[in-house]
């Protein structure tokens, strides 16, 4: 699994350090998103794309 | 179950689409839209699409082959008008009639209009892409900008304006900016916020008339006598939910579609997003929230439940969450943060532009807000415990 993120759309809401904190990290100065791990191990799947859901700004892609 | 029918093309309704088919449900499904455009996502209307930063198709909710992807059949342009929970019929305004086995109701809301000056040229309200774009074209001729209303929408659209370099005004009832959603303490560090900025503040005034001449507005009358010369008025006094064509369903209306806490509405018929009213099961009051993750959330939680059905379903307990951009200040909340609860900054300072605040009801934490801190934030979220029914 590839996980793309788009840092442009990105708001900075956290949602997805919420749902999978090995993933995804936030900038402390703005919040923007920092991927950890672009390819997650896929015991990280269902974490990973419950992240992708609840983005509020669609700034995550997931390529199986 | 055969045939689900989701009403309301937009975040809500489109997650659910979403849910449905992950969950694997290979039925039909239709969704009826009454917005010309593909669904898109309304936070950065009053942000950069308005400072035209983003372009508009950029706003976009999914792709075209995503929405293929959904094999669903989507009525755009389109309107429910009635819908029959016994004979389980939705009824269109193309005379269509859908016969269904689930119904998840994502209509939104329809912005509050004055009871005057509505058909002034220059008179604004904005819910939609094509009403940001209207909006955006009159900002462009560098006019005066008068904002009545200075809740999240109105104080974000007086920031974005604001920031074009026009000339604005910022009015309400309340004694500063956000007072009914975050409370005065905060809110008069967004009222300062927005001085420093050069947004010009009428706090604690009411607006009693539009003024007008040859049919373009030309000012907003304010209860103490006061004239504010505009040429464009941007009227965001908050908005109804849409459920008018539901009004002789039978179906419970109130502040909003009310359903039980697994969004259920009646048998087969559930509810998400800004139109959907639920007891909330941590804090046992009725709520309806207006936040972008609770349309993606409830969305979730009501295709889920319908799914599996009145003995499977979970209730619907979220913390919420929320933010809004003006000027340089980013700010983010999880909880609830009532007018009346006392208000701790914990992490930062003010003063400094950037801190995280917590809202206590007695000694219970039941909201946190950051203010430019948005990784600091994140830590609090899970000291956060709802304010208990008293
Ligand atoms: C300008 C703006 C800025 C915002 N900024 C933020 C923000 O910064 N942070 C945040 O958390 N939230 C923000 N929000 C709120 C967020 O956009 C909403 O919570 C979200 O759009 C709700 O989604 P929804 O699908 O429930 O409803 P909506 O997005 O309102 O969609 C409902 C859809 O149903 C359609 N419809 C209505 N009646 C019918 C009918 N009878 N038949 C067919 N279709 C119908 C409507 O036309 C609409 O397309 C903002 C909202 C606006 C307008
Ligand atoms: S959830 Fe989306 S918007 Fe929020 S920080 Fe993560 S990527 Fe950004």
């Amino acid at each position: 699994m590839k996980v793309i993120i788009d840092e442009d759309k990105c708001v900075g809401a956290g949602q997805c350090v919420l749902a999978a904190p090995d993933v995804f990290d936030q900038r402390d100065e703005d919040g923007i998103v920092v991927l950890l791990d672009a390819l997650p191990p896929d015991a990280l799947r269902s974490q990973v794309e419950n992240a992708a859901a609840l983005c509020p700004a669609l700034a995550i892609e997931v390529v199986k | 179950m055969d045939h689900i029918v989701l009403v309301g093309a937009s975040a809500a309704g489109l997650t659910a689409a979403d849910a449905l088919r992950l969950e694997g449900f290979t039925g039909t499904l239709t969704m009826v839209g009454d917005e010309l455009r593909p669904p898109y996502d309304r936070p950065p209307l009053s942000k950069r699409v308005l400072t035209g930063d983003l372009e508009p198709h950029r706003t976009t909710l999914r792709q075209d082959v995503d929405l293929q992807r959904l094999r669903m059949d989507l009525k755009l342009g389109c309107r429910a008008t009635h819908v029959d929970p016994v004979a389980r019929i939705v009824t269109l305004d193309d005379g269509d009639r859908l016969d269904y086995d689930g119904l998840i109701i994502a209509t939104g809301l329809r912005p509050r209009h004055l009871p005057f000056g509505r058909d002034l040229a220059g008179v604004h309200v904005l819910r939609t892409l094509d009403e940001a774009l209207t909006l955006r074209v009159q900002l462009l001729a560098g006019p005066r900008v008068v904002v009545i209303g200075a809740g999240f929408l109105g104080s974000e659209i007086a920031a974005t304006t604001r920031g074009l370099g026009l000339d604005v005004t910022l009015v309400d009832v309340e004694s500063t900016p956000l007072a009914r959603q975050l409370g005065t303490q905060v809110g008069g560090l967004v009222a300062e916020l927005h001085e420093e900025n050069g947004v010009r503040l009428c706090m604690g005034r009411g607006v009693t008339d539009l003024l007008g001449a040859g049919g373009r507005v030309t000012g907003v009358l304010l209860d103490d006598g006061t004239e504010l010369p505009a040429e464009v008025v941007v009227v965001a006094i908050g908005s109804e939910p849409a459920v008018d064509w539901l009004a002789d369903s039978g179906l419970p209306l109130g502040d909003g579609v009310l359903c039980d806490s697994t969004c259920r509405v009646a048998p087969g018929i559930y509810a998400a997003g800004d139109v959907a009213n639920w007891p909330h099961p941590l804090t046992g009051e009725r709520t309806r929230l207006e936040q972008r993750t609770n349309a993606t959330r409830q969305a979730l939680a009501a295709a889920g439940n319908l799914l599996a059905g009145p003995a499977g379903a979970t209730p619907y307990a979220p913390v919420p969450f929320g933010w809004t951009d003006q000027f340089h200040a980013k700010i983010q909340f999880h909880g609830w943060c009532p007018g009346d609860a006392r208000v701790a900054y914990v992490d930062g300072d003010p003063k400094a532009g950037r801190f995280v605040a917590l809202y206590y009801a007695g000694d219970r934490v039941v909201g946190a807000l950051g203010w430019n801190s948005a990784r600091t934030l994140r830590a609090y979220h899970d000291r956060i415990a709802a304010p208990v029914a008293a």
